[in-house]
């Protein structure tokens, strides 16, 4: 059984205009197993009759379930590593000795199930320049089921496997039941709030650091571009911005230079781009 | 690279045999603390890595790992506890004890890689 074509093209256009997601062809099967919970739940038979009855009512509420449903929610703590460690060595050094009201402000602009920002946390906290600092960090997602996850802030045994050393864990985690809670001094310091990137921003205020990471690949040309054209205008002019290792500006939005740091890479605001909205 | 696994489990030391060989070790096999102790001995030098199941008859996982990290000549060893043991002081035990790192069973082939990417161990990896 695989979903229809009309179904699977009402599916395309809805994920796209709400998520600016592509789901190319080929991905109805992708489509057809995402949905096939939902579908259940909702008491009908196959996926095409449940889409078929959602295109009929629109329900606000079941067309969210549906983009949510095919956002790939994948992350792992410090992933890829690499760009964790030049976080520590590299970019908070530098913030650190330009900023006199010792104060961070970062933001997670895809922050999944909260790996991410608090892994971003756990970073700062290892960091001796930034002893005593204020690090403000607002992590948002498209994913309301994503961010009520990331802020209870449990992890089952298996997500604790992924990445994080165990020195960490034991460090930074509790034990809940059979999961593992972060602990509460590391979950108060994270802002978790809604946000669709595709939409304009809600008034934030400038950032120091930006991760936008393993999200754009997703989106098509335009959209990449226009996202990136936004991150810039809430952007503080020196700040550093980090993208998934699949992900890159150039050919996107060339305001953009890639900077080496670590054995990783950041990007940032060419100086000529830097207008200074002070 | 070589690893050696310490595990009572002949299953157990199955699986975690393939997915080191497939990461392109050359695996040696214990049943016990003791067994891997002597086996240590025979061998002309180190292995780079062990892993160790905790619960173990004869000489369980820590007290190994005590043993080992007693011995300068085995220095260079990689610790890496793989058990079922699953609570915090236990974890904060094995690391004291000298441990490197911590996997808890059940885990899968990703999660081990990912743990071995952390201690650098993998042709790829560049640690933390
Ligand atoms: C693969 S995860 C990446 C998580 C994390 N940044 C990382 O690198 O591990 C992608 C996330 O992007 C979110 N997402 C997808 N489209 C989005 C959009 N238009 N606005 C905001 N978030 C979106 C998804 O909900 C998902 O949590």
């Amino acid at each position: 059984m695989t979903i229809s074509p009309q179904a699977f093209t009402f599916v395309r256009e809805l994920v796209r205009a709400e998520s600016a997601i592509v789901l190319d062809t080929g991905k109805e099967y992708l489509v057809e197993s995402r949905l096939v919970p939902l579908a259940r739940a909702a008491g009908h038979p196959d996926v095409d009759a449940y889409v078929a009855d959602l295109s009929k009512r629109r329900t606000p509420a079941a067309m969210k379930q549906v983009v949510e449903a095919l956002t790939t929610n994948e992350t792992s703590w410090f992933r890829d590593a690499d760009p964790f460690t030049a976080l520590r060595q590299n970019v908070f050094p530098a913030l650190a000795k330009t900023r006199s009201n010792r104060t961070l402000r970062i933001w997670a602009g895809a922050c999944s199930s909260g790996q991410e920002p608090y892994s971003i946390i756990m970073t700062a906290l290892d960091t001796p320049e930034l002893a005593g600092w204020k690090i403000e960090l607002v992590a948002t997602d498209l994913s309301e089921e994503m961010l009520t996850r990331s802020r209870k802030g449990e992890y089952s045994q298996l997500e604790v496997n992924r990445g994080l050393p165990a020195t960490t864990l034991v460090r930074h985690f509790e034990r809940a039941g059979l999961n593992w809670r972060i602990n509460q001094s590391i979950r108060e310091r994270v802002e978790f709030r809604s946000l669709n990137l595709t939409r304009p921003f809600p008034p934030m205020g400038r950032f120091d650091i930006v991760f936008l990471r393993n999200v754009l690949i997703y989106f098509d040309l335009p959209t990449k571009r226009d996202v990136l054209k936004r991150v810039r205008q809430v952007m503080a002019p020196d700040g550093h911005l980090f993208l998934g290792a699949a992900e890159m500006t150039m050919g996107v939005d060339d305001a953009w230079e890639r900077v080496p740091a670590g054995r990783s890479s950041v990007y940032r605001i060419r100086e000529e781009q830097r207008t200074c909205v002070l | 690279m070589r690893a050696l696994i310490v595990d009572d489990s002949r299953a157990m030391r199955r699986i975690v045999g393939r997915i080191l060989g497939d990461a392109g070790f050359e695996v040696l096999e214990a049943g016990d603390g003791q067994q891997a102790l002597d086996l240590l001995e025979g061998l002309d030098g180190p292995p780079e890595l062990a892993c160790v199941d905790w619960n173990m008859p004869v000489m369980d996982g820590l007290t190994f790992i005590t043993e080992v990290r007693n011995r300068p000549q085995w220095r260079a060893i990689t610790l890496m506890m793989v058990t079922t043991e699953s609570e915090s002081d236990r974890i904060v035990r094995a690391l004291a004890a000298g441990a490197h790192e911590y996997l808890i069973k059940p885990f899968t082939g990703e999660a081990m890689l990912e743990k071995l990417d952390l201690l650098g161990l993998l042709p790829t990896s560049t640690g933390v």
